[in-house]
């Protein structure tokens, strides 16, 4: 029996899926001002910003009114419950976004300096990689994809160490570009967070699916 | 584990109503049964009192066990039986033509009890367990039936109580009820545990929710689920569980 | 707006039908009421107006004069009646209360085992219900009466006892199958054996209504008259034993009624304006009896 309140976790999820595709194309234009170096991809993040921020209270709202009216349970509350979370962890992605559109500014202001990127391109790849698959387990139910997202965050956090070390080393002979190699620390860093957040998402996923919690539980090596 | 059927089944006539239904019901908790019209739940605890043989061409199957002894035993007298489990029912009942005193007592007074003090002693203490003595007090004169419905129902708990029984029958008993006084008899139930053992039928499954300690899931006469309420609710086993609670039939 | 305009016209002239039909209706059915009411009311002015003047403490108090002469009163045969329904109370009212419990509380209810019983009872119920008084009255001849080999007031309370017994029977099956399921469910509940429900509980619940049975039966017998003429028979004096004939009243009116005296005629329609009084009473008396809590106990 197709109830009313189908309709409408329909409508939820195509809300906060309009906000994912937002945040990922805040991603992309992340990736292509720094590594294709084309500024005027920045305002775009700032603009897509306003939009994150919008949803985020708009979806909050929507979960809380069907949480009250609706006193869902079993699978639909933890639907409910997964987009809440969810809903948060793409809205700090999104931060993250602009945390990194500012420290690509910085490093873009001095542009005599040849282009040093280390292992960025691969780490925007791989951290864009995890987000879309987190993204399509939920819209697509599916547990696996989103065990898979669980298995690359290692590879992630591998990326953004090598990253430290290299620019370390490169600092070392070069002590002029301090600031730049900071930036680029940095950058790295809001990767790993919106992996991070990828995770989180991918995890939600699997408790809404299946009903168990699975985080917090030990993986292959520290984070 | 006070009371449990096993293979528990139940005719009218020809039409068979339950078809081997397995439960226990543990010491002191709320165990709450639900499942859409029809199911078979409020058969189901009309076996567990033997009130169901007392509908012509009723008969049972299987065994319940109360205490560890078998209730459909030859040697078992059902009237003495239903001393010690008790039933509540949906629409609150309190006889006709007697006061609010009598109609507690008269479990007590036609059970043998004929002292003044030990019936007025009796009769406060179910009316206190049942929240309603602070209400009634002054007024055990009057009809039972002058009272509201809602105090009427936990008048007719006082009387289901009066005579000690160790497990409560409820079949919706709120059913008929508006909403506080539903809440009411609700919180009475959280508290009534701990005196005695209580079984719940209800339609009402956020009722169920609120109240239980475990949840059993009926369909067609079968158990379909039973399980922690919590459990149960949030991330149900079977997936005819998961469709009636989330309203999608019944 | 015109459309609107043209709507409500309609609806008022509707409304308007419609108020006359209504009250048509009311006014025919207050006609055909009133219709009903007349013969009450005619014979009840009529025998007011014949009898009326001859009620007096002499025709409560004294014994008929012998034929012939004026004077007297019906006072044996007021006593008479009294008796006669208090020996038909003892008959009619245990049998008819168990007739009416057993067929409640146990045909009713579809018990195992009452079947054949209790078809025969209802059986028999129906049939007492509808045979004539003047059957039962020689039926009790023939039993009674002729063996002993005289009229008796035990006759006479014997037959009008019989013929309360289908009403008292009836009325207590009906008000006991009123009281619903689910009481006789909380009675058993408590652990109550059956009986116990059904006497404390049910009955005990219905009391006022079976009480207002056991007064309609006894009034629709207090003015039986054949079955009395073959077993009380009929006495000029007081009968000081109850295995001997006894006036009552409706039979005294009836030889009042039938002989050529004017006197006695006067004193017949005395009796039947008493006969009368005392029926409607009774009537009105069920009525106060289930009136002060509003509810027929049930």
């Amino acid at each position: 029996m197709e109830r009313h309140f189908d309709e409408e976790l329909r409508k939820l999820k195509t809300e906060l899926l309009a906000m994912a595709g937002h945040v990922e194309r805040s991603i992309e234009h992340a990736a292509n001002a720094l590594v294709g170096r084309a500024a005027e991809a920045i305002s775009n993040i700032y603009e897509l910003e306003q939009e994150v921020n919008r949803e985020h209270k708009s979806v909050d709202e929507a979960c809380l009114r069907l949480l009250a009216l609706q006193q869902p349970l079993a699978a639909d509350l933890r639907l409910i419950v997964a987009v809440i979370k969810i809903n948060t962890d793409l809205e700090r992605m999104g931060d993250q976004a602009v945390n990194i559109a500012h420290h690509t500014e910085r490093y873009m202001a001095d542009r005599d300096q040849p282009e040093v990127l280390v292992d960025l391109p691969e780490m925007f790849s791989e951290t864009r990689f995890m987000v879309r698959e987190a993204i399509d387990a939920f819209v697509k139910n599916d547990e696996t994809l989103a065990r898979d997202v669980l298995k690359r965050d290692d590879r992630v956090d591998a990326f953004k160490h090598k990253i430290y070390s290299d620019i370390l080393n490169i600092l070392q002979s070069e002590p002029k570009d301090i600031e730049q190699g900071f930036s680029l620390i940095l950058i790295a860093r809001n990767l790993e967070r919106i992996a991070d957040h990828a995770t989180n998402i991918a995890e939600d996923v699997i408790f809404a699916i299946t009903g168990s919690d699975v985080r917090h539980s030990p993986r292959t090596g520290p984070s | 584990m006070i009371l449990k059927s096993e293979n528990l089944e139940a005719w009218f006539g020809e039409a068979k109503a339950l078809k081997g239904v397995g439960l226990e019901f543990e010491s002191n908790t709320v165990t709450a049964i639900i499942g859409p019209s029809g199911c078979g739940k409020s058969t189901y605890i009309r076996c567990l009192n033997r009130l169901h043989e007392e509908t012509p061409g009723a008969r049972i199957g299987g065994r319940v066990l109360l205490q560890g002894r078998d209730i459909y035993g030859p040697e078992v007298d059902p009237v003495l039986l239903r001393r010690q489990i008790g039933m509540v029912f949906q629409k609150p009942n309190p006889f006709p033509s007697m006061s609010v005193y009598d109609n507690v007592a008269v479990g007590l007074k036609l059970g043998g009890i004929r002292k003044k003090r030990e019936l007025d002693s009796r009769v406060e203490w179910s009316l206190r367990v049942a929240a309603l003595w602070d209400e009634v007090k002054d007024k055990l004169d009057r009809p039972g039936t002058s009272l509201s419905g809602g105090q009427q129902q936990r008048l007719c708990i006082a009387r289901a109580l009066a005579v000690k029984p160790v497990v409560l029958l409820m079949d919706e008993p709120t059913s008929a009820l508006d909403p506080i006084s539903t809440a009411r008899i609700e919180e009475l139930l959280t508290e009534l545990k701990k005196t005695v053992t209580i079984v719940i039928v209800t339609h009402n499954m956020q009722q169920s929710a609120r109240i239980s300690d475990k949840t059993a899931f009926l369909l067609m006469g079968e158990l379909v689920e039973f399980g922690e309420t919590s459990a149960l609710f949030t991330t149900p086993k079977d997936k005819r569980t998961e469709s009636y609670i989330t309203g999608r039939f019944g | 707006m015109e459309n609107d305009v043209e709507m409500e016209r309609e609806m008022i002239a509707e409304q308007r039908g419609r108020t006359i039909k209504n009250v048509l209706m009311c006014s025919a059915l207050a006609f055909a009421a009133l219709i009903a009411i007349i013969p009450l009311v005619s014979v009840f002015g009529y025998v007011f107006l014949r009898g009326f003047s001859s009620i007096s403490v002499e025709f409560f108090t004294s014994m008929p004069r012998p034929v012939g002469e004026t004077g007297g009163g019906m006072a044996n045969a007021l006593a008479g009646t009294g008796i006669l329904i208090g020996l038909a109370g003892l008959v009619g009212i245990p049998w008819g209360l168990a007739a009416g419990i057993y067929l409640s509380e146990y045909v009713a209810a579809g018990e195992k085992g009452a079947g054949l019983g209790g078809a025969a009872i209802r059986f028999g119920i129906d049939m007492l219900a509808s045979i004539p008084s003047i059957i039962v009255g020689l039926f009790v001849y023939v039993v009674v009466v002729m063996p002993f080999k005289h009229f008796s007031a035990w006759a006479g309370g014997l037959a009008l006892g019989i013929l309360m017994i289908p009403t008292v029977a009836r009325t207590t099956e009906e008000l006991l199958k009123m009281v619903p399921v689910h009481v006789r469910e909380a009675g058993l509940a408590l652990g109550l054996p059956r009986w116990k429900v059904i006497v404390y509980i049910v009955v005990k619940g219905s009391l006022r209504p079976i009480s207002t049975g056991i007064v309609l039966a006894i009034a629709r017998v207090s003015g039986e008259t054949a079955p009395l003429l073959f077993t009380a028979f009929g006495n000029q004096y007081w009968s000081h034993d109850l295995s001997a004939p006894i006036a009552s009243l409706p039979v005294q009116i009836y030889t009042y009624a039938v002989s050529p005296f004017d006197d006695w005629h006067r004193q017949a329609w005395a009796g039947a304006l008493v006969l009368i009084l005392f029926v409607s009473s009774l009537n009105l008396l069920t009525r106060v009896i289930l009136k002060p809590s509003g509810r027929a106990g049930a």
